[in-house]
């Protein structure tokens, strides 16, 4: 094995092991706002690994300068494509999610999600 | 390329297009333009289904006229254009049913905005069913997840916002999960179209290189797309999303939304891995394992539940446990049980919602057992539809539960280590589903007033009567006001619509069955 190759798995690792923490955040935090940030971190790993998977060692971004029009000379833009979408996607549930928070905080005055619960039971509606 | 191939797309742009148009329309106006989309796309679907019915193959539209790995496309065979028709009809009957009580729930501001979330969430289902592009797919199954959302926390209070909140955060892993294991699928093959990707998934198989990293993508977007449809361990959010949000709401989002996710996970199966693949790996059987922990456990939760939607809600809880596990018996027969049912269960849910929401009605509002007894005299459609979708439920021949129940347990049959398993959940979760709901038919249909003199005169003391000085037949009907067709013809027809619909699934499941097979033929 190449160490260029070492490298890029080394990278790759860290997208998993960030994509992890996001999601565990996401999953297990009470708090609502950190709820939140674990899911942009998940969600910025995978824009990492798309990233990461797109990009080949010497070759630049797609756009034609100086008059180069070799395929060889670029990387293919379609990951870069996909992680601009996946920020679109990303940003409006992260927006929405915000709302939600608001919401919830303005009618029970915390951001822990079981507390919010337990009010709820005790509301008894 | 004949005219009717543009119809797919045209359906995905309309509903598309009309929801932002919704936005600047009053409530009423924005209802109407609603429903004449809805009506609009299920008859170009209608059209479709016969042109492929008649071709007899699936066909490919590019959009832009890009050839196949750099473009987007739509691909129609049967069973994509019957599923198209099919999210229509029970749309619209869910919405026609749902209208009185959109407009007593919702805030008169934000009656249209509804109908923005509804249009948008017909325009993802529609590109979830029709979509050959992975990644097409995962953002309309973010679109879906967020106008789901919006139809969840349109009436406002405390409950709704927080199961809102509870199902985004369980969508939203469920999405991080999908997508990654979409990256994953993309970085062993190189493309993005579904037919393109099994080509080199095929390769891939017969050589043996890349076994792990396939199998964690496939696994990753089956546990991802599970978890969107609310596959048992993953359901903490759906009781309160569907028990406390509006009519219409309650009933779309079980009939149909977590439907699209089932769709897309099959249509995964079949066109991007292929089926060979997915037998060959354990994938299969962990959704088999949590299908059938789902069927006992979602029946066991509806048991202790007091509350008529609740209880309708898990037992949505326990039909999702029987489609994941005819999906996890990965054989062709398990795949058309699963989809029967995904047929099935749409239109008896949807039915089932609308009955309670009648009964309650008749009830003074009253949701538990006890304020519900009787209410089947007074609102005696709601009554009779009520009993038509538990008894589906249950499995009862001539009606459409016990036709996927057939076929599950056929596809059963001779499978070597999931038979056994598969009949005794199968015995387990009939008894289960039969125990709480004819116990609920058995309540709509007793008399509130018992024979026990104490217990009597004093619901009859609540109800403000003077007990003893009416018979029981005018005590029977109390409690709640009486309901007659004539009052609400409007959900009336969609109920009588809803009890036909379940008979034609029942009786006449043959061709319905046959285009299933036909249609997962045309799927690879």
């Amino acid at each position: 094995m190449s160490l260029g190759n070492l490298v890029g798995n080394y990278e790759e690792a860290v997208a998993m092991i960030l994509f992890g923490i996001g999601f565990s955040n996401l999953l297990l935090q009470k708090n609502l706002i950190k709820k939140i940030i674990g899911l942009n971190i998940m969600d910025t790993a995978t824009y990492l690994f798309l990233a990461l998977k797109g990009y080949i060692e010497g070759r630049k971004a797609p756009v034609v300068v100086d008059g180069v029009q070799s395929v060889e000379a670029y990387v293919n833009p379609i990951p870069s494509g996909l992680v601009l979408t996946g920020i679109v996607v990303s940003v409006s549930v992260t927006a929405l999610m915000l709302s939600l928070t608001i919401r919830l905080y303005r009618r029970y005055h915390t951001l822990d999600l079981d507390e919010i619960s337990t009010q709820l039971k005790k509301e008894g509606k | 390329m004949n005219f009717v191939c543009n119809f797919p797309f045209i359906s995905i742009i309309i509903t598309l297009f009309s929801g932002p148009l919704c936005t600047i329309l009053s409530g009423k106006w924005a209802k109407r333009v609603n429903e004449a989309v809805i009506v609009i796309v299920g008859i170009l679907s209608a059209c479709v289904l016969g042109y492929v019915g008649g071709t007899g193959e699936a066909f490919v539209y590019r959009m832009g006229h890009f050839p196949a790995p750099w473009g987007n496309e739509i691909r129609v065979g049967v069973l994509e254009a019957f599923m198209g028709f099919f999210f229509c009809v029970i749309m619209l009957l869910c919405m026609v049913a749902g209208a009185r009580e959109r407009e007593e729930e919702i805030e008169e501001s934000k009656q249209n905005l509804y109908y923005v979330m509804v249009n948008l969430l017909l325009c993802s289902l529609l590109a979830l069913i029709y979509t050959n592009d992975l990644f097409t797919a995962y953002v309309f199954v973010e679109i879906n997840t967020i106008s789901a959302c919006g139809l969840i926390m349109i009436r406002q209070n405390g409950r709704t916002i927080e199961a809102a909140t509870r199902y985004m955060i369980m969508s939203l892993l469920g999405s991080g999960l999908l997508l990654l294991g979409l990256c994953f699928l993309y970085d062993l093959t190189g493309h993005l179209l579904m037919s393109n990707i099994k080509e080199q998934v095929h390769i891939l198989a017969q050589t043996g290189q890349y076994h792990i990293p396939l199998m964690v993508s496939v696994g990753l977007m089956s546990v991802g797309l599970a978890m969107k449809s609310a596959l048992y361990p993953f359901h903490a959010w759906l009781p309160d999303a569907y028990g406390y949000s509006t009519l219409s709401s309650a009933a779309i989002l079980s009939s149909l939304v977590s439907k699209g996710y089932i769709f897309l996970l099959i249509k995964i199966f079949y066109r991007v891995v292929g089926f060979e693949v997915l037998t060959g790996s354990k994938v299969a059987n962990v959704l088999f394992v949590f299908g059938i922990i789902g069927m006992i456990m979602g029946s066991l939760n509806a048991m202790q539940e007091d509350q008529i939607t609740r209880m309708i809600a898990y037992s949505s809880v326990a039909q999702i446990g029987y489609i994941y596990m005819g999906i996890g018996l990965a054989t062709q027969e398990g795949m058309v049980a699963s989809i029967y049912h995904v047929i099935s269960h749409g239109a008896t849910k949807s039915l089932l919602f609308v009955a309670a929401s009648g009964l309650t009605a008749a009830s003074a509002g009253g949701t538990r057992y006890r304020n519900l007894a009787g209410s089947g005299y007074r609102n005696k459609l709601a009554g009779i539809a009520f009993t038509v979708g538990s008894l589906s439920m249950v499995g009862m021949p001539m009606f459409s539960g016990f036709i996927s129940k057939l076929f599950f347990a056929q596809a059963a049959v001779g499978h070597a280590h999931k038979m056994l398993p598969t009949f005794i959940a199968l015995a387990i979760s009939t008894i289960l589903n039969a125990a709480y709901f004819m116990k609920m038919v058995i309540s709509i249909y007793s008399p509130r007033y018992g024979g026990n003199e104490e217990e009597d005169a004093s619901y009859a003391v609540q109800d403000g009567w003077n007990y003893g000085e009416v018979s029981h037949k005018e005590m029977r009907r109390n409690g709640g006001k009486v309901i007659f067709m004539k009052d609400q013809p409007v959900k009336a027809a969609a109920l009588i619509c809803f009890i036909v619909l379940n008979f034609i699934l029942g009786l006449n499941s043959e061709p319905i069955i046959r285009m299933i097979q036909k249609g997962l033929a045309m799927f690879g």
